[in-house]
């Protein structure tokens, strides 16, 4: 059986049909969820998509994070549910404090829109099995809130427990402490990270195709533990 | 607070009214007297001001636009033309494309944010009520001197509301322009074009059809926002006296947009709506009188079920808010449930305020008394018509006699490098990365090609890989020197950009942006440079599929550069045989195609290093430019090219400047026999392109050119051992660009400046 992957749309999603579109370049089912209903659809991973959810007038994700459907995945977050947040997923799943620390806006104030650089640092998670430790990959960034704080004792429990994924390299695009571009939780089933992969899944419009890793990890992950076959 | 009642108006027929503040002439409120047979209502004097505004009624330009729809090139791919929201072109497949150019210049000036942002929120909603999904936008931008201190409030303003905006509501940002020049100071153009895709069958028009059914407002609340933006704002000049302008204009809200937009397209898809509009310039007055001109001709309004974000507000200020974020939809009475359910699905508000008749009138009640009862044709299309006087002003002949020759011209090696390395980093030809780097260019993930490029281009079907190509252009100089040929070399600038990228060029839009028409000189701009378009149009086979006209952009006496930016499209079955704009390949070929001559007059070169601007602007041959079209569309289909860009601001030394950057590997070239190197690097002729070609395609492409009789000439090849420009044959000498340097200067001039 092929892998059911659910992608989240809130109102204000944007990125919600790349995101399926990656999923399905990697060989998964993508699987639309609606911010309203709080079921999974009994989906084998979850990606929150990029976007402005609910406008992200109030603090990025904050509003995201009381949808029923949220209520739903913050459990199956915690009972192992692969979990992949990107940009405004990742805001959503640190408001939701499924991970640490939080994304503020960009040290520069600006917008900014790159193909960037970032080194991977962790390929113990579901969503990074597929890459090799310190491979350096291109990817679209496209934030205006994406600089990763958290105090200096998450920080240094971060590395410590080798939970970051990527670093930014040659330029720090946002501010982010220790150039910390994407994070795991301690369990590696839930993902954040700022850039797009699923804007670099095809050679036309992409800068590179190297996104395509992260989904191709999940989807390999799954077969392994066994959850689907391959 | 009284309510002026139609019954007042018949009561008391010599109230004083004050038409003249909002914007109508005396005689127009004579006639607007005339029609209804007694003085108009408060309400209805407020919906004719809006109406009647130069923004909504064409009323100056509408003689001389005439001439896009007379002269039609004969082109089986308009499905619907002028006149309709948007104009919508067959690109095959069973694909449909709409897309339009609109101005938001002067709202952008006075608070540069929100115009800019509700800019783009205006043209979207355009597009979205033809039926079609947005799938990208474009800025064609043009601001006043860059060292201006105001300049800077202007653009960074503007630049944020854009992103702001247009990133928030998911639409890649792919192109457009940034051109500085003085001109602009007081008034900035702030134009937004949005390209939308559907289906044949899913194209949907503007028009109020069968009785009884329920006129429906949807969107964001009413508020005291835009009031009058297009008549007390957009159709007046600018007065450094006059009172701030700043309530005129609208606030946007792009998240509802957001909504607005998934809502109104499964609506649509659902099959829901008999006829939509959306609410721009003019909000109920124009969305109301425009169904109900466009439909059976009757609908009764009750106004006091608007949704307010201020309760306080009065009818008159309701008929005329430019709220924005609101559409409105013609609806069956057994599908109102459905509609209001999808409506609440995206937590849109929406409201039945009215009903389509056979009154032959619009009819509006306020809490029961009756406040509007006009002919709704009379509001919505039957304003006045201005023939307005023209003449060609004695200026130009000087103008025109004060060519570029006498200019000082770099004559040595060393001269022709430091005048290199300058160009290289003016305002107009520095990169524009620090602009576009705040625009989101990759979300829906179709995006092929964006800004450097010389077109944006957006995949249509993720199955067949159809899609299409935009660029938008005006070299506005030239347009200065001579408004018939110049708005021809916009014209000519924006379908080879197309081309360029491996795309056939297949309709336009336009956007103009003129200063008073009450000016005849500014009128004779005018009417040279639509019949200059409508002219090439015909030529080149491209129909107007629809545009805007902005006047009144100039403070006092001071017009703008005549600016009619030209948007082409183009269709390509394939995108993934599109031309890019940077070399990759060792040894591969590059040739110029087409003839340098030497034509300055109007250049970036005579506007940057002497501030010049005179002479006769670059001569055009349309055929010429069909066909290099032809050969630029060919090459890409028959795969000959690695690399292509265009020739124009700069000249050549700038197209091999911006290619070089883009690919960061060198080439060494040769100026070619017969030419001095300063022509052959600055002239701004037209016609002309830059090519890239395998060395295993190079019979074949010299046979295609040679099977069109275009002029082609090799100057040089691509060297990958190497990073730098070389080039040979520069009055004796040779000299050497290093590609990096040319990117930091080219890269810093617009941090410096804005940052």
């Amino acid at each position: 059986m092929t892998p059911r992957v659910g992608v989240i749309t809130f109102p204000g999603s944007l990125d919600d049909k790349d995101a399926a579109r990656a999923i399905q370049l990697a060989g998964g089912i993508s699987v639309a969820l609606w911010h309203a209903e709080a079921d999974l659809h009994g989906v084998e991973a979850v990606v929150l998509p990029g976007g402005f959810s609910y406008g992200d007038y109030l603090r990025c994700g904050a509003i995201a994070k009381f949808s029923p459907v949220m209520e739903k995945l913050v459990d199956a977050a915690n009972g192992g549910l692969p979990i992949l947040g990107i940009c405004n997923g990742f805001q959503v799943l640190t408001e939701s404090h499924l991970l640490p620390g939080a994304l503020t806006r960009n040290d520069h104030l600006h917008f900014i829109c790159r193909d960037q650089k970032l080194r991977i640092e962790n390929n113990n998670s579901v969503w990074t099995s597929d890459f090799e430790i310190g491979q350096e990959i291109l990817i679209p960034l496209k934030n205006g809130e994406g600089g990763y704080v958290a105090d200096e004792k998450t920080l240094d429990e971060l590395e410590g427990e080798g939970r970051v994924i990527a670093r930014y390299l040659e330029i720090n695009p946002n501010g982010s402490r220790r150039d910390i571009a994407g994070i795991t939780n301690a369990h590696g089933n839930v993902v954040g990270i700022m850039p797009h992969p699923e804007h670099a899944v095809e050679k036309l419009t992409g800068p590179s195709i190297d996104g395509l890793g992260f989904f191709t990890s999940l989807l390999k992950s799954l077969v392994n533990e066994g959850k689907v076959t391959a | 607070m009284s309510i002026d009642k139609v019954s007042d108006a018949i009561a008391a027929p010599e109230t004083s009214q004050p038409y003249a503040e909002l914007g109508l002439k005396k005689d127009e409120y004579e006639s607007i007297r005339e029609i209804l047979g007694r003085r108009p209502t408060s309400s209805e004097l407020a919906m004719y001001s809006v109406m009647w505004s130069e923004h909504c009624s064409y009323k100056s330009s509408k003689v001389h636009l005439r001439q896009f729809g007379d002269k039609v090139p004969k082109n089986d791919s308009m499905l619907v033309g002028i006149g309709e929201n948007a104009g919508v072109v067959d690109i095959g497949q069973g694909w449909a494309v709409t897309f339009k150019v609109e101005s938001h210049n002067h709202p952008s000036y006075v608070e540069p944010y929100q115009g800019a942002a509700t800019g783009i929120g205006g043209i979207v909603r355009d597009i979205i009520s033809m039926g079609a999904r947005p799938v990208a936008v474009m800025d064609p931008l043009r601001f006043g001197n860059p060292e201006n201190s105001d300049t800077r409030r202007v653009l960074t303003g503007i630049v944020s509301g854009i992103g702001g905006y247009g990133n928030c509501l998911g639409l890649p940002n792919i192109g457009g322009e940034v051109v500085f020049d003085p001109s602009y100071q007081g008034n900035p153009l702030v134009n937004a074009l949005c390209i939308g895709t559907m289906k044949h069958k899913d194209i949907h028009l503007a028009k109020a059809t069968g009785l009884g059914n329920a006129v429906i407002l949807y969107g964001a609340r009413t508020g005291g926002d835009g009031i009058g933006g297009v008549s007390v704002l957009a159709s007046e000049t600018f007065d450094a006296d006059g009172p701030a302008k700043r309530p005129s204009v609208q606030v946007g809200d792009p998240f509802m947009e957001k909504l607005l937009i998934e809502c109104t397209l499964e609506v649509l898809h659902a099959g829901l709506v008999e006829g939509i509009q959306d609410l721009g310039g003019a909000g109920i007055s124009c969305a109301t009188s425009e169904l109900a001109s466009n439909g059976e001709g009757g609908m009764h309004v009750w106004l006091d079920r608007v949704l307010l974000r201020d309760s306080t507000l009065t009818p008159e200020e309701i008929l005329m808010s430019e709220s924005q974020e609101r559409m409105c939809a013609v609806v069956e009475p057994s599908k109102i449930n459905a509609f209001m359910d999808v409506c609440k699905k995206w937590d849109v508000e929406a409201v039945v305020i009215g009903e389509v008749n056979n009154s032959g009138r619009l009819t509006v009640e306020w809490h029961g008394e009756q406040i509007v009862d006009v002919p709704p044709r009379s509001v919505a299309h039957d304003g006045p018509v201005y023939e307005r006087p023209f003449a060609r002003p004695d200026w130009m002949d000087i103008r025109n006699a004060a060519g570029p020759e006498n200019l000082v011209r770099p004559s040595s090696a060393a001269e022709v490098k430091q005048t290199w390395l300058t160009m290289t980093g003016t305002p107009n030809l520095a990169s524009k990365i620090w602009v576009t780097s705040q625009f989101d260019r990759y979300v829906m993930g179709n995006t092929i090609l964006a800004q450097p490029e010389d077109s944006g281009m957006i995949r249509v079907d993720e199955e067949t890989g159809l899609g299409v190509a935009v660029s938008t252009d005006c070299n506005a100089r030239f347009v200065a020197l001579d408004p018939y040929k110049g708005a021809q070399l916009a014209f000519a600038e924006s379908y080879r950009n197309v081309a360029v990228t491996g795309a056939a060029p297949l309709a336009i839009t336009n956007c103009l942006n003129f200063g008073s028409p009450e000016d005849p000189a500014v009128m004779w701009q005018f009417e040279r440079a639509v019949t200059g378009l409508a002219d090439a149009c015909l030529e080149m086979g491209t129909p107007v599929t629809g545009g805007n006209v902005s006047f009144y952009n100039q403070t006092g006496d001071v017009a703008i550069h005549p600016t009619p930016v030209v948007g082409v499209l183009g269709v390509i079955e394939n995108v993934e045989r599109r031309t890019p704009m940077a070399w990759r390949n060792n040894g591969d070929l590059i040739y110029l195609l087409g003839t340098t001559s030497d034509e300055l007059a109007g250049s970036e070169w005579a506007h940057a290093i002497h501030a010049h601007l005179g002479g006769h602007p670059p001569v055009l041959d349309l055929a010429a430019e069909k066909t290099l079209a032809e050969i630029l569309v060919a090459g890409s289909v028959g795969n000959l090219f690695s690399a292509a860009h265009d020739v124009s601001e700069g000249g050549i030394a700038q197209t091999i400047a911006e290619m070089s950057m883009q690919s960061g590997i060198g080439i060494r070239l040769e100026v070619p026999a017969g030419l001095d190197a300063f022509t052959f690097l600055w002239s701004e002729s037209a016609t002309r392109a830059v090519v890239v070609v395998p060395q295993n395609q190079n019979d074949e492409f010299l046979t295609l050119c040679a099977s069109k009789s275009f002029p082609v000439t090799k100057f040089g090849e691509v060297d990958l051992s190497s990073k730098s420009i070389e080039l040979a044959a520069v009055f004796g000498d040779s000299i050497s660009l290093d590609i990096a340097e040319l990117r930091t200067i080219s890269e810093e001039t617009l941090p410096r400046l804005f940052g």
